[in-house]
């Protein structure tokens, strides 16, 4: 049976890196559809034909898509990312420190608001059907149909524009203190908890009030279990899979708000990098940073997917 | 027993028609009146939309101008009015683009089974496993940003979704008896998916086509908002909201009006969904 499991993770894992490959391939072709020719691109309009045809040989941009593909993706695995073109450096050396900056947002994001997400749902899953319960559902819904800027720009004219508690679209590197990183953290944090609290509520609901449905809950009912001790003692235990699942999958959800919030607030993230990189069409810069994000995206997608199949006591 | 229980709501609810509740109308006329200031958009501009009318930039909101003036002193009322014809439009075209090509590959991939079933459904998990967001990123940065790319775009993105809806639904429509019969019958799967099929499964296909329109007009905000999709002159909501963003320190309602458009028409959608009858959306969830 153990080796069942073993299996069926493995077979996961498997996928994952099948579907990598395919993202790969997406990743790769989308950015070389471009009619114009790199070379000419950035050598700009003056640039003689024998430098034109100079750099094309230098880039390898005369061999064909499957072999520059093929080298793309070695350079990759081999952390060899390639140079920007924007400004020749090393795209490696760019996105470091950037990757560390949006990982702390995500990882501060996480630890705000999965537990307020988490009590949320599981109580108004206990008290279905209840006002608060409703009142509840129809803000995720809310929230889930509109767009995160507007969340966004909708906090900042509350808390700093009206409240004057906090800094407004600006983002300043240099803290001397915990309190003014706490202010200056305040927005990006808030903003993105709300965009992946909607769901994460909304699926933990859903988990819980299906272990409420099973006959062992009726069955504690008919004993005269109390509600509390029913939905902590029975119900919680075996929906616990689900939710660490919901969770793992609502932080996949980071990604899309991400970009949204660090272009917003000015933050010096990766998703702002590969945002003005689009605004400046540096393609190994935008492929690469696509990339890390569909990594980051495949491994939260391939974690939720594990717990689902650890959690599931038929399968122990 | 889900089965039978949803077979009986079917009954009663066929009796009855098809009844609304009030939620669903208020849902119904946002909505519609969206689309037709869309199509009427240049005859109920109060304003032109590229006219400066105001002498002052980011103006309040007055009896002349009732959603204040943006960041050059133009009607931003008139230009919301006008923006919906770019937000509406685009998304609707894509959101057909999407369902088209998602619907009919799905019905043909439950119809078909066997590699092609698998080697597609391998392909359309993996196309659905980039972030949305980053996969407009990505496509915009490779081929530009013109309104007819943007609907192609929207488009492939949201085909995976409506695709693997569509399949799940004609996947268990296919197991049924008359469609074993119309194949013994010797017919051709265009039949199949067209008279078999897809009768069966239009109600739920047409919720899951309001949902996709749904993250779509998000989607395509988002990346106006980023100055990746409607570009100037042209302005659709989201692209409403960026260029006025100057204007939050002073609380221009320029900034929040074109947000609120966004909220009403993707709220209402959702609402409406919520709200349909039973006997179309029965087998929606």
């Amino acid at each position: 049976m153990n080796l069942h499991l073993w299996s069926l993770l493995g077979g996961r894992l498997l996928v994952a890196l099948l579907t990598l490959l395919i993202v790969s391939l997406v990743v790769f072709s989308a950015t070389q559809i471009l009619p114009g020719d790199v070379a000419e691109v950035l050598l700009g309009q003056a640039a003689t034909p024998e430098a034109v045809a100079g750099l094309r040989t230098a880039m390898h941009l005369n061999d064909p898509a499957i072999v520059q593909y093929f080298r793309w993706l070695g350079g990759m695995l081999t952390g060899d990312l390639g140079i920007s073109y924007a400004n020749n450096r090393p795209i490696a050396e760019l996105i470091a420190g950037r990757l560390t900056n949006s990982l702390e947002l995500a990882a501060a994001t996480a630890l705000f608001s999965v537990p307020i997400a988490l009590a949320l749902g599981i109580t108004s899953a206990m008290l279905r059907g209840s006002l608060y319960d409703r009142s509840v559902t129809m803000a995720t819904i809310t929230v889930i149909s509109v767009p995160e800027f507007m969340i966004a720009t909708a906090g900042v004219l509350i808390f700093a524009v009206w409240l004057k508690w906090l800094p407004a679209l600006s983002f300043a590197r240099d803290v001397h203190s915990f309190g003014e990183m706490l202010r200056i953290y305040a927005m990006p944090v808030f903003t993105l908890s709300f965009v992946i609290s909607a769901q994460m509520i909304r699926m933990s609901r859903a988990a819980v009030v299906e272990a409420l449905n099973t006959p062992y809950v009726e069955m504690a009912q008919l004993k005269g279990a109390s509600r509390t001790r029913v939905v902590l003692r029975h119900a919680l235990p075996n929906a616990l899979g689900p939710i660490v699942n919901a969770v793992a999958l609502s932080l996949s959800y980071l990604l899309g708000g991400v970009i949204i919030v660090e272009t917003i607030f000015n933050y010096p993230g990766i998703a702002k990098l590969m945002v003005d990189a689009v605004a400046t069409r540096d393609l190994p810069l935008i492929q690469s940073c696509a990339m890390i994000f569909c990594v980051v995206y495949l491994l939260l997608i391939t974690t939720a997917d594990g717990i689902a199949i650890l959690s599931n006591p038929k399968l122990r | 027993m889900a089965i039978d229980a949803a077979n009986t709501t079917t009954a009663s609810q066929r009796r009855a028609g098809y009844r609304f509740n009030l939620t669903g109308w208020i849902s119904l006329i946002v909505i519609l009146t969206w689309a037709l200031i869309a199509i009427l958009a240049p005859y109920v501009t109060p304003h032109g939309i590229s006219d400066i009318v105001d002498t002052d930039y980011f103006g309040p909101m007055s009896r002349q101008f009732p959603l204040g003036t943006d960041y050059l002193g133009r009607d931003m009322l008139s230009r919301i009015l006008f923006g919906a014809r770019y937000t509406v439009g685009i998304s609707l075209a894509a959101t057909l683009i999407a369902c088209c090509i998602g619907v009919t590959l799905g019905m043909a991939a439950a119809v078909t089974g066997g590699w092609f079933d698998t080697a597609l459904s391998r392909f359309i998990d993996a196309l659905s496993s980039i972030p949305s967001k980053l996969f407009a990123l990505v496509a915009v940065a490779g081929v530009g940003s013109s309104i007819p790319v943007l609907m192609l775009i929207l488009g492939i993105i949201y085909t995976p979704g409506s695709y693997r809806f569509a399949r799940a639904l004609a996947v268990n429509v296919n197991t049924a008896d008359f469609v074993t019969v119309a194949r013994i019958r010797g017919e051709k799967l265009s039949y199949l998916i067209r008279a078999e099929i897809l009768p069966n499964i239009i109600g739920p296909v047409l919720a899951d086509v309001g949902l996709r329109f749904v993250f779509i007009v998000l989607l395509l905000s988002g990346l106006s908002f980023l100055g990746l999709g409607v570009q100037p002159p042209e302005a659709d909501w989201g692209s409403l909201v960026r260029e006025n963003i100057g204007g939050l320190p002073f609380g221009s309602p320029a900034v929040m009006a074109p947000s609120f458009a966004i909220a009403s028409l993707t709220i209402a959608v959702n609402l409406l969904i919520d709200n349909l009858p039973q006997k179309i959306r029965d087998r929606s969830e």
